[in-house]
């Protein structure tokens, strides 16, 4: 069979040769290969972000063999643990198509919460922990509340909450760290417990921190009610499109207010983990650089930021492209700058790619 | 396609002895100084299709608004099945059994056809994995959805997993079609169902709503387009200047007589 060079026209039936009549509406179609690219990627948006991690792999082991040895991927996968959960939480606020500027304010406050609550207040560290994460909930509230009742655009709405939540901490803190020495419950500084494979010390040894088995439990726990509730069909169809989601008897409101409360919780976690990883809990360890980040890792990772459309495995991924470039281009020896124009021109990339398969037609 | 697009008079007449589905009664709607409806009277019986008609500003989404709960009436009243209820907002209709497609095809276009069918009625497995872990019966819904289609006779979708936005406008509002006739549903409102589409696609539709009919649907369609409406309608409401102008069968007026009706060069008596 020939292919025609431009697609039959719509309709069944349109291309009497091809036989199959059961499925005749779809397979009649002959597609060019960019187009059959476009179908690919459109039911599969982590596929792109897939591709350009095992390059950059391929690319930065050829720059420096150690790069993949499992001391440097261990360090690298740590490194990764704090925007991976934060962007967790970044994935369901954009797969609503809104977004969330105050993400690492939100998880700075809870850690300096969950660690003065404990030094301060002397409190158990379970409970200054749980304190940690209410705050982190409590702060998603407030932007589900900012955008579902007072109908704020969710860029507005963070970007205020992003100043509040961020004075608050440096009033609460007044710009004071605690210092690991004071953290030294193993509850607080959960995210750096590590499991060992391989040798005890030196390029052979891979340990697996329990932060990145955390990371793992929450994207599995988000990934799966997503993909198998009907709270994870409702975030998708209001990201992609919110009247009609509510003309089809979606509660609307009440599907955004939620995402925003559990983006809060996770983001609360992603305080929790930095602190145990970084054994200092900090009013500095964060920054509006985190925000960026965290978006950059969901965008990377094929998610749309109209809503709608992405897989969390896709943020997963873009997190980890994001601590590849960063690792592998120190090791290569090249000028950290390299690595924040290499991340600027995947986000370029990204979107574009977006722009392009979201114009799929059957 | 479809074998059965008969449209008889008797089956207009044999309505009336019965009890209609849903009916409105003196219903009336200002908005401030315009009035919107003035003291309407509506009954749709079960299977039967029943068109509204009328220019722009004559009161015809009004009227199908206080019917579906989308607005309420300032007088007058709703009876569904001859008892009266109050519909404060369209979801209360829909559990009752009113189902409307709007004009913007309320379907959300990156989720698949099964997906758009069950959207806020989603059917969770039995067992532990349904109630605790609140899993969706996406295998059973697919099926569901499938059957749901193909009882509408629509052949050209034949995966129930493939993405909405991948339809041709024809088949998307058949997804929405099929949607409303889908849950056991009793009414089924049609805002301008074929306004978008091509001949074929419309043909499509058309012998949905007869199938939603025959299946004893009462179905409102509101429509532009004379030729479809006389082709399905078995009754066809006027709507006029917020009331009505009467209410005739294609079998007793012709196009052009309720076209005449419709813009008040003539008048029913």
């Amino acid at each position: 069979m020939t292919n025609a060079g431009s697609p039959v026209a719509n309709g069944p039936a349109a291309d009497p040769s091809t036989g199959g009549a059961a499925a005749a509406p779809f397979a009649d179609r002959r597609y060019t290969p960019l187009e059959r690219l476009q179908h690919v990627l459109h039911a599969r948006p982590y596929l792109s972000p897939l591709v350009v991690l095992v390059l950059s792999y391929l690319v930065f082991t050829l720059l420096n063999d150690r790069f993949i040895l499992p001391g440097n991927q261990a360090t690298m996968i740590k490194s990764v643990v704090v925007v991976a959960i934060l962007a967790l939480g970044q994935s369901l606020i954009i797969l609503t198509a809104g977004i969330d500027l105050s993400v690492g304010f939100i998880a700075l406050l809870s850690m300096m919460v969950m660690a003065k609550v404990y030094v301060d207040q002397g409190w158990s560290p379970w409970v200054a922990i749980t304190v940690g994460l209410l705050v982190g909930l409590a702060c998603g509230a407030l932007n589900g509340a900012l955008v579902t009742v007072l109908n704020l655009p969710p860029f507005i709405a963070t970007l205020g909450s992003f100043g509040i939540i961020q004075a608050t901490m440096l009033l609460y803190t007044k710009g004071k760290s605690v210092l690991g020495t004071d953290l030294s419950q193993p509850h607080l500084i959960a995210g750096n417990i590590p499991v060992r494979l391989g040798a005890e010390r030196g390029p052979d040894s891979f340990p697996i921190y329990l932060g990145i088995v955390i990371m793992l439990v929450l994207y599995a726990v988000i990934g799966f009610a997503l993909s198998q509730t009907a709270w994870g069909r409702h975030v998708y169809a209001v990201g992609d499109d919110a009247e009609a989601a509510r003309l089809s008897g979606i509660r609307i409101k009440r599907v955004l207010f939620s995402v925003y409360v559990v983006a809060g919780g996770l983001f609360a976690v992603g305080g929790w983990m930095a602190m145990g990883l970084n054994s200092v809990a900090s009013p500095n360890l964060l920054s509006a650089d985190t925000n960026l980040a965290s978006i950059t890792a969901v965008v990377i990772g094929g998610t749309s930021l109209f809503g709608g459309r992405g897989r969390l495995v896709g943020t997963l991924l873009g997190a980890l492209i994001y601590a590849t470039f960063d690792r592998g281009l120190s090791l290569a020896g090249a000028d950290q700058q390299w690595r924040v124009f290499a991340v600027g021109v995947l986000v370029l990339v990204a979107v574009s790619v977006d722009q392009w398969i979201r114009k799929v037609k059957a | 396609m479809n074998a059965s697009p008969s449209t008889s008079v008797e089956d207009a007449e044999g309505a009336d002895t019965r009890t209609p589905v849903l009916s409105g009664r003196g219903l009336t709607k200002s908005f401030g100084r315009v009035i919107g409806l003035s003291n309407v009277d509506i009954d749709l019986y079960p299977g039967e299709v029943l068109a509204v008609i009328g220019d722009n500003g004559a009161g015809k989404s009004t009227l199908v608004k206080a019917l579906t709960g989308a607005l309420t009436p300032d007088t007058g009243d709703v009876l569904l099945d001859g008892k009266k209820v109050e519909f404060k907002r369209p979801q209360d209709a829909r559990d009752a059994g009113i189902e409307t497609v709007y004009q913007t095809l309320a379907v959300s276009p990156a989720l698949d056809v099964a997906s758009n069918l069950y959207l806020a009625r989603e059917e969770r497995r039995p067992g532990v994995a349904g109630s605790i872990f609140r899993m969706l019966d996406k295998k059973g819904m697919k099926e569901r959805a499938g059957q749901a289609v193909q009882d509408l006779g629509i052949q050209t979708i034949q995966n129930m997993g493939v993405a909405v936005e991948s339809l041709s406008g024809g088949q998307r509002q058949a997804v929405a079609v099929a949607r409303a006739g889908a849950f056991g549903s009793k009414v089924a409102v049609l805002d301008e169902p074929t306004a978008a589409l091509g001949v074929k696609e419309t043909g499509m539709v058309l012998r949905m709503i007869e199938q939603l009919r025959d299946r004893g649907i009462g179905v409102i369609l509101i429509s532009h387009n004379m030729p479809n409406v006389w082709e399905v309608a078995d009754r066809i409401h006027i709507a006029r200047l917020g009331g009505c102008a009467g209410v005739i069968t294609p079998e007793s007026h012709t196009m052009t007589d309720g076209v005449a009706i419709m813009t008040g060069a003539t008048t029913l008596h």
